[in-house]
């Protein structure tokens, strides 16, 4: 996409066309994205993919009445069909007196470079791609012969804009690329098969880790799991890995938001202020990082991003808020609007629980007995009452040593209760996605089993 | 709202974008044909329309409109597939070169496409359509939901409805000359609730729908039921106990706790994860999996049911494929490539979520066959163990084989009696081995109400699941009660 420029005249018309047919306010977003990703399985080309897509979403407000209409056909007939929709629809929607867009003074003025996008040189070619790619896979393939598989591996890149503006004369876009290299390696051994991944994602090439410590690595990981079994049912600690651990701040930050607290479905609602975790516990969403996954320089309405104490040594020092779930909730907005063809939602940026003092190994090695957690499937997490059961997969912890692989599993408590419960957090902390945590020792679980 | 085709996929595409089904061929044939084993163009035009009524009023009023055009080129295992949002010949054609690229890359294998063939089922022809029933029809519909299941338990203190309306026109041309499109309805209500009593809160939900008219939600009442069911959920786990933990006797309950078929044994039996032979089920097939108790079907061609199509996104025609019969390992879901790839035919599974992803073998509705037993009776059977009857989602690793499905209504069974509810618990098991587990088998299939979308390597499509009562033995429960 170098070279070609995002259109915010296609945007301000369709919004000037919205004032026209009676919307007293309107936004929108114009997004445009080129996405290529090459596959390869065995060392053999598996999947190519190539796509160009744009979207215009529109959402108009007749008083406090709304509506929102999309579509990716930016033709003229196919925009002003858009726009007669969205204000056919917000007639029939009842007025709601915290509907309505940020106050324009409120609006970023100055749109921060946060080096979003990786200008530098030239693009990856198809077959530059496909070499990664296999690459990553060959080393996991060559790191042992038990390795003797592979769902395949995966080199992807995306480059994108986003303009975003509103009818009271705010225009402002920012481009962003982000590219990626994924492996599933399956590792074979007495009949038993296991899979697992590893991935590097980066908004600059030159970020995304070395192809063969990605494969290595994810064959270390599917090596590890042979041989698993089920344990007996027990009551003991339970230590999270880095990536299992940024799933359990990926449910407190939903908790956090918006949505479900002015909806009354989140078991944080009226915390602000209290304590909800253990002293050691920060959590800070700070979406102005350079370079990093989570960053965008404004909102989905336009307000600037900032850096967010979410939880500060255990007390829950702000929720997650858009302009209208804040205004349901008597609060400001923290600037976490996100957006999508269907409306305004919330969502974080860059989500860190901040790293403790502790060295990973010294953490298993205080666990007398217990399980390590490497992957956690299953959708049972409930926003409302922060019960927690998922299925688990890891390894055994006897006398503070990593023992036999673990599955069949699931381990269960309650959110509050876990967070509560921490009583270790690791040194080992790394932006390496949107949402990172530390490794992460729980003092008391229910690990389920036989 | 009129801007739908009411006249064939065909003409639509030809009157709308100036593509016909002769130019696609000579698309396909000038740019492709003799260099690849398969190709096709996939055509495609969808709108959305979603209603959300929250707080008593509706809040959320959207449309939305997408169209574009996958086109896919196949040389041995190796796919080149390229999309634009933009319908025009001079992208298909810059599509068509781009997918090609990658099948040029190396001597193709001389093995050809199976042609498809066979006719298109007609299982959704609606007189009218979800998405064009009048709005103030919806709306009203939305109004009354909330006050049904606010009537329903004082405790009621918040009440989300909402009905998704959705409409696919779809044209697919393949290499081997045959191009067939289909007009895919498909509507959903659900009705979401939170029940607050000492501070305590606790969520319900129900829902349904499938490729029906709007009436089908009038039909029966059937939406006081959904209100009523998604208020009786809340208000049940306000007075849940403790799921138990460990090993049990676990009896699930008729229709949707069918998701168990799905996470099991559905994913693992898909073609590709066999092809590749990263699935726990390669190359067992003639194998016995389940009890002799258990024959397990997918089956795409069920009227007006949510997983059903009259062809898949391939032009494949959809079929009954019978997965295990008696026990025994029988069949494979496959879409065109993993079927040529493994010389076994094509069964109408190849799906896609729209026309930005390439197609994958997927499920449509898949649900075990009624047995002899009387419900009462297999209860009666238990003396202490799990009685669950609806589920949130679930999960499987194809490799491992160990699946976890949520139940979010269960109860305690205790001397062959149901007592206590319990909080959601997660169930996990070993799919190779989770149906030889099976011990009973009642006769009261049910397919659920039209909710399930399944997700698979980033494509979410709509399926159908379905069970009758069974009993199984020595399930892991995973709750906090030790």
């Amino acid at each position: 996409m170098s070279g070609e420029t995002v259109r915010p005249e296609l945007l301000t018309d369709v919004l000037g066309r919205a004032r026209a047919r009676g919307a007293t306010e309107a936004d929108g977003f114009l997004i445009e994205e080129q996405h290529f990703s090459a596959s390869v399985r065995l060392g053999q080309v598996d999947t190519v993919k190539h796509s160009r897509e744009q979207r215009l979403s529109l959402r108009v407000f007749a008083g406090r009445a709304s509506a929102a209409s999309s579509t990716s056909d930016l033709s003229r007939a196919s925009l002003e069909r858009v726009v007669d929709e969205a204000t056919a629809l917000a007639r029939v929607t009842a007025e709601d007196p915290h509907a309505g867009l940020p106050r324009p003074a409120d609006l970023i003025t100055t749109v921060p470079d946060l080096e979003l996008e990786d200008r530098g040189g030239e693009e990856l070619t198809p077959e530059a791609k496909i070499e990664l790619a296999r690459q990553a896979e060959a080393a996991a393939l060559e790191s042992d012969p038990r390795i003797a598989n592979s769902e395949g591996a995966e080199c992807w890149d995306r480059r994108a804009r986003y303009v975003y503006a509103t009818s009271h004369g705010f225009a402002h876009g920012y481009a962003t690329t982000s590219f990626g290299l994924s492996v599933s390696p399956v590792a074979s051994a007495n009949g038993q098969m296991q899979r697992d991944y590893w991935y590097s994602a980066a908004r600059h090439r030159a970020a995304l880790d070395d192809p063969a410590a990605i494969g290595r690595t994810a064959a270390r990981r599917a090596l590890r799991r042979l041989g698993g079994r089920k344990v007996k049912t027990v009551d003991v600690p339970v230590v999270f890995d880095p990536d299992t651990a940024a799933s359990l701040v990926r449910a407190i930050a939903g908790a956090a938001s918006g949505p479900g607290l002015y909806r009354r479905a989140s078991f944080l609602l009226d915390r602000l202020g209290k304590r909800i975790a253990a002293p050691t516990v920060t959590i800070v969403d700070d979406g102005l990082i350079p370079r990093a996954l989570g960053s965008r320089p404004f909102d989905g309405e336009g307000l600037a991003t900032r850096s967010t104490v979410v939880v500060g040594e255990g007390v829950l020092e702000s929720y997650l808020l858009d302009s209208y779930s804040a205004r349901k909730l008597g609060l400001r907005s923290t600037h976490h609007a996100s957006r999508d063809g269907a409306g305004v939602g919330v969502s974080t940026t860059n989500l860190i629980l901040q790293a403790g003092p502790t060295p990973p190994e010294e953490l298993i090695r205080s666990v007398k007995s217990g399980l390590y957690v490497t992957e956690l499937i299953g959708f049972g997490v409930n926003g409302v009452t922060g019960d927690y059961s998922r299925g688990a997969v890891g390894l055994w912890i006897e006398d503070g040593e990593l023992t036999y692989p673990v599955e069949e599993v699931t381990v269960a408590g309650n959110l509050l209760e876990m967070f509560g419960a921490i009583e270790g957090i690791g040194n080992d902390l790394r932006l390496r996605d949107r949402t990172v945590s530390p490794t992460l020792l729980v003092g008391r679980m229910v690990v389920a089993g036989n | 709202m009129d801007d739908l085709a009411r006249t064939s996929p065909e003409h639509f595409f030809s009157d709308r974008f100036n593509v016909t089904p002769s130019l696609m061929e000579r698309l396909l044939g000038a740019s492709l044909a003799g260099r690849v084993d398969d190709a096709d163009i996939y055509l495609e035009y969808r709108v959305n329309e979603e209603l959300v009524l929250e707080e008593n009023v509706v809040k959320k009023a959207s449309r939305h409109v997408s169209q574009g055009a996958g086109v896919r080129a196949q040389a041995e295992a190796r796919t080149g597939y390229a999309h634009t949002d933009d319908i025009s010949l001079s992208n298909l054609e810059e599509a068509a070169r781009q997918a090609r690229a990658i099948a040029d890359r190396a001597s193709t294998s001389g093995v050809l496409a199976v042609p498809s063939r066979g006719r298109a089922h007609d299982l959704y022809t609606l007189a009218e359509p979800p998405i064009v029933a009048a709005l103030e029809r919806k709306l009203e519909l939305l109004r009354k939901i909330d006050a049904a299941a606010r009537a329903a338990d004082p405790r009621i203190a918040q009440v989300i409805a909402s009905l998704a309306s959705e409409e696919i026109v779809m044209l697919i041309a393949t290499a081997s000359g045959w191009t067939i499109g289909d007009v895919r309805p498909l509507t959903r209500l659900n009705v979401t609730v939170i029940a607050e009593e000492n501070g305590k809160r606790e969520i319900g939900s129900w829902g349904g729908g499938g490729r029906v008219p709007f009436d089908f939600f009038l039909e029966d009442e059937r939406w006081t039921r959904f209100a009523h069911e998604a208020a009786r959920q809340a208000a049940l786990k306000l007075r849940a106990v403790e799921a138990p933990a460990g090993t049990m006797t676990v009896v699930l309950g008729p229709g949707w706790p069918g998701i168990l078929l799905h996470e099991a044994i559905g994913h693992g039996l898909e073609g590709d994860f066999n092809r590749k032979g990263v699935s726990a089920f390669a190359g067992r097939l003639g194998q016995k999996v389940a009890s002799e108790l258990v024959t397990v079907v997918d089956d795409g061609t069920i009227p007006n049911r949510r997983g059903s199509l009259n062809v898949d996104d391939e032009g494949t025609p959809t079929g009954r494929t019978v997965l295990i019969d008696n026990g025994v390992l029988t069949g494979y879901m496959q879409d065109r490539l993993n079927a040529r790839l493994m010389k076994m035919a094509p069964t109408g599974n190849g799906r896609r979520e729209s026309y930005a992803h390439p197609p994958m073998p997927r499920m449509t509705n898949t649900f075990m066959l009624a047995g002899q037993d009387d419900p009462e009776d297999i209860m009666r059977s238990v003396s202490n163990g799990l009685y669950a009857v609806t589920f949130g989602g679930g999960q499987v690793d194809i490799t491992s084989g160990k699946f976890v499905f949520s139940a979010s209504e269960a109860y305690l069974i205790e001397n062959g009696r149901v007592t206590a509810p319990v909080k959601g618990a997660t169930l996990v098991g070993n799919g190779p081995d989770a149906l030889l587990r099976v011990s009973r088998v009642g006769h009261d299939l049910k397919l659920d109400e039209g909710v399930g979308t399944c997700g698979k390597d980033g494509q979410s499509v709509p399926v159908g699941v379905g069970l009758p009562t069974i009993r199984l033995d020595g399930m892991t429960v995973g709750g906090t009660q030790v």
